[in-house]
């Protein structure tokens, strides 16, 4: 797989690190009542979608950038590549 | 009819003209008492015992595609019962206790191989490691054996154990482990269930449940709606996918894992052989193929085939382990959907939907488990109980913290 990355353009998939489903990012609020609940969740319950799937690449052998990667999971086709820190300054704003 | 050596000689001289098909292609009838979705090895010796061990009866077995085409008929048939932990050894022990008898309670030649199973170890931390969980195995009624360098040359001359960076120290030997011919498993379970009644629905994907006031009331598949109150989902790698249509999120990915196999070679490989300093397995098949795997490939995949960076790192310890390997052709590689949990750990347990039954997170390891798996999960389908040896393998383990994590990577699929 070749993953272009926004800065770096097409790199190898072999550069980067995987960590899993993008909704990693949404840490759950700590001081909710359902805290432990919640994090639990957060922590082990995945979708695990047959098809579209945003998720989280650490380019660990190039720039150390997170990036949010959105790749079909039957095809392994890459749709879209982003900072994950623009994602969340997205979101925050 | 019974497979024997004098039915053999018969159909030799009669021109192999009665053997007739190994099972039946029935429809589907509107009801049964049981639903097992899913005909892999797991699903197909779960309606085994469910008949043959817990006298129940109006089973099916629902396959989307064909039994046996899924990743019981794509491993690399390594059997083994070297776990360490509480949760797992006595498990996976049961169920290497019935792989030995299991040829002849099916009726069939599952090819089972107690070759011997050494995982090779390369550094000081690692001998200390294996000695301990030796020692688990051992408290819960496995085999297990320390071997030194030269125990491990005397069966393996060729390895390279000089490798400055990995030398091999010695190894951990199971000799009771070994292979099973891995498609055989699925035909034999297939063949004897059948024998007992159970229809084996081929062609026939699960699509939804029918499920009112928290009860489970059927299945909506391809072929029509199928009325049951009792529904044991099987289907490894799509676990995520049909448990999304009860509406449940499942503590799973899906990876992908690649096999390979070599063209045929005299024999070579006694047994079957881990590399400790990686990932990487092999044994030799009975056609002669060197067959062998290392890790997934480490990203979310419902693809059936895998990435080069994979098939680079297999090849690259294989040839650290065995210089010669290098002169061998590959001749075929493929791919399997694997359903990785998150400690590394299958569960066998009911769900919050009454009558409806859950299999699944065997990651890369659980042809090993098949007949346990099935046998355990029977007794919970039968009788709404765990099996003795299958009292951790709960879906609330991860909220509870009674996580089994053998590698203790944490909530980490693809590090498992
Ligand atoms: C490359 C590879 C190597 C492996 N090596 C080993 C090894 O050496 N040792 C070991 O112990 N384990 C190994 N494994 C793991 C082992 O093969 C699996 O854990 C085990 O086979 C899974 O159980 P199963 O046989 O029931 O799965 P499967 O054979 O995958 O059965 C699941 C079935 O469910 C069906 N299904 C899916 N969705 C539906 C639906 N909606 N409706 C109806 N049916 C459906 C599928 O078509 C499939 O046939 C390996 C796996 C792979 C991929």
């Amino acid at each position: 797989m070749i993953i272009t990355h926004p800065i770096l353009g097409p790199r190898d998939s072999s550069e980067f690190v995987y960590l899993g489903d993008a909704t990693l990012l949404d840490r759950p609020d700590w001081q909710a009542d359902d805290a432990l609940h919640q994090f639990t969740r957060y922590q082990h319950s995945r979708d695990n979608p047959a098809g579209l799937h945003r998720e989280l690449w650490f380019h660990e052998q190039g720039d150390r950038s997170w990036l949010v990667v959105t790749r079909d999971t039957v095809t392994h086709e890459i749709m879209q590549v982003e900072f994950a820190s623009d994602m969340a300054r997205k979101e925050r704003s | 009819m019974r497979y024997s050596g004098f039915r053999v000689i018969k159909e030799a001289l009669t021109g192999h003209r009665g053997w007739g098909p190994a099972w039946r292609d029935p429809e589907p009838q509107p009801r049964y008492d049981y639903i097992i979705i899913g005909g892999g090895g797991h699903g197909l010796a779960t309606a085994y015992y469910l008949a043959k061990h817990f006298k129940q009866s109006r089973i099916a077995v629902l396959e989307k595609g064909w039994i046996g085409g899924g990743n019981v008929g794509r491993n690399t048939t390594i059997v083994r019962s070297n776990y360490m932990l509480d949760g797992n050894e006595p498990f996976y022990e049961f169920s290497l206790k019935l792989w030995e008898g299991l040829e002849q309670d099916l009726n069939y030649n599952a090819m089972m191989s107690q070759r011997g199973v050494i995982n090779l170890m390369h550094s000081d931390a690692q001998r200390d490691a294996y000695v301990r969980r030796g020692n688990a195995m051992i408290l819960n009624g496995a085999d297990a054996e320390l071997l030194d360098q030269k125990q491990v040359v005397a069966k393996y001359p060729f390895l390279n154990v000089k490798n400055a960076r990995f030398p091999v120290m010695g190894g951990l030997l199971q000799a009771r482990a070994g292979t099973a011919r891995h498609d055989a498993v699925a035909w034999g379970f297939a063949r004897a269930a059948d024998q007992c009644g159970i229809d084996i629905i081929q062609n026939c994907e699960v699509t939804g449940f029918k499920i009112e006031n928290g009860k489970v009331q059927g299945v909506e598949t391809s072929r029509g709606f199928i009325g049951t109150k009792k529904v044991g989902v099987c289907v490894a790698g799509s676990s995520s996918r049909v448990m999304a249509q009860a509406g449940m999120r499942l503590p799973i990915e899906s990876h992908v894992l690649q096999a390979f196999v070599t063209e045929g070679l005299k024999p070579v490989l006694p047994g079957v052989i881990t590399f400790g300093a990686g990932h990487f397995y092999c044994s030799q098949s009975d056609k002669g193929g060197l067959v062998f795997g290392g890790n997934i490939d480490g990203y979310n995949s419902y693809a059936s085939r895998g990435n080069l960076p994979v098939v680079e790192d297999v090849i690259e310890e294989a040839i650290a382990m065995f210089p010669m390997l290098g002169r061998a052709r590959l001749l075929r590689m493929w791919g399997g959907i694997v359903d990785m949990s998150m400690d590394g750990s299958p569960i066998i347990d009911k769900t919050s939907v009454d009558g409806l039954y859950f299999n699944g997170g065997w990651c890369y390891g659980g042809f090993k488990a098949t007949p346990a798996s099935g046998f355990c999960y029977a007794h919970l389908l039968a009788t709404d109980t765990p099996h003795e040896t299958a009292t951790g393998y709960r879906l609330n383990r991860f909220e509870t913290g009674h996580m089994i994590d053998e590698k203790g990577v944490g909530a980490q699929p693809n590090l498992h």
